[in-house]
């Protein structure tokens, strides 16, 4: 008799998960954002690795991203069962064990942070591991449930990618670093409170301090547009730098003038309006937050690109 | 004479193990090229053979 044939007749076999199963514990979506901005980080840097070298430098840094996801979920696993946004993960659908999970993100973070040291440097293998440390103890285990903040300190963990990227190839930090660094981070908090926006019952249900829950929806608008305009000089800022040029900054003036206009008329309406349109400009502006961020970084790539062809940059 | 079809159970075990295996390969042939390509540049490198390397030693205690 086979362990299987135990339960055929009496109850369901327990759900073995398939290899699928812990991939999605590494959060491939929000991976495929930082295997792009850290590649754009080592490519538009001074300094060029050998392909191999880059390659493994870009899967190892996707690899730690993927750990601190999957610690997130283990410790996030109550919150996220009671968010329709989240109830299907991997751990609150109870297809993985919440310790398999853990085991899992202490794992990874081991090998990526050791490896990334053995491909490229120690510095940025110390940065990766300050990144992983960041966003699983920092942002979900401390501050994600304590404050209203948690968004912009939050944010900084997806920020690193890019500098990561860059000191793989150049070794140390620079002005080009900080502010691809600084380009995330401020975009990040518009970007999340506009999802708030419109899940609003998500946050509310799990009890998690977003903004919209704390301070209430009039006053998350106008933050919106604070950062919004905060985050203006960092995107024209990094356009000036080394890695930019008239093509990254007339990019970066088009979208950061759209990017306003979208923050300023989530500004103006109040919750009759968004409801009586089901959210449509919040909606609008959390879509094109998404094209905001390839765009710029595609452009830095892009400049580069010319660069090389001996046409672009300052 | 029929089989019983297999369970499904099977079907996952076989994908995750399919998946540890085929990362495992991956894992060690990246290992494999990462170190090719940093012999093949020529990076320092010290072998712990019991011979004084007259290169790894400041010049002003070479002797003659």
């Amino acid at each position: 008799m086979s362990d299987t044939t135990a339960y055929q007749g009496v109850v369901a076999p327990p759900y073995e998960p398939g290899f699928g199963d812990y991939v999605q514990l590494l959060k491939p979506r929000v991976m495929s954002l930082v295997v792009f901005t850290a590649l754009v980080g080592l490519l538009v840097a001074p300094v060029s690795l050998h392909p191999v070298e880059a390659f493994a430098a870009i899967l190892f840094v996707a690899l730690g991203a993927g750990a601190s996801g999957a610690l997130n979920m283990w410790w996030d696993a109550d919150i996220d069962a009671v968010m329709k946004r989240t109830a299907k993960r991997p751990v609150p659908a109870g297809k993985v064990q919440a310790g398999e999970a853990l085991a899992v993100g202490l794992g990874l973070s081991g090998i990526s942070i050791v490896m990334l040291w053995l491909a490229t440097n120690w510095v940025a293998a110390a940065l990766l591991a300050f990144t992983i440390f960041f966003y699983a103890v920092v942002y979900s285990m401390w501050l994600k449930r304590l404050t209203p903040q948690n968004i912009v300190i939050g944010g900084a963990a997806g920020a690193f990618p890019p500098m990561i990227g860059w000191v793989c190839a150049t070794g140390s930090l620079s002005v080009e670093a900080v502010l691809m660094f600084a380009l995330i981070f401020m975009w990040t908090p518009p970007h999340f409170w506009a999802l708030a926006l419109f899940m609003k019952e998500d946050y509310h249900t799990a009890g998690v301090p977003m903004l919209t829950v704390t301070h209430g929806r009039k006053s998350t608008r106008a933050h919106i547009l604070v950062y919004t305009l905060l985050l203006v000089p960092v995107a024209l800022g990094a356009a000036l730098t080394s890695i930019g040029g008239p093509m990254t900054l007339a990019v970066a003036l088009v979208l950061n003038v759209w990017f306003v206009i979208g923050a300023v008329r989530i500004w103006k309406r109040d919750e009759t309006v968004a409801e009586a349109d089901k959210y449509a400009v919040e909606k609008a502006f959390f879509r094109f937050s998404l094209l905001y961020l390839f765009l710029h970084f595609a452009a830095f790539l892009g400049e580069a690109a010319l660069k090389s062809a001996g046409i672009g940059g300052w | 004479m029929t089989f019983r079809p297999e369970h499904e159970i099977y079907k996952r075990r076989f994908s995750r193990n399919l998946g540890v295996g085929l990362t495992l390969v991956a894992f060690v042939a990246l290992v494999f090229a990462l170190t090719v390509v940093k012999v093949k540049r020529g990076e320092p490198l010290e072998g712990y053979d019991h011979v004084i390397q007259p290169q790894s030693v400041p010049s002003t205690e070479v002797q003659p």
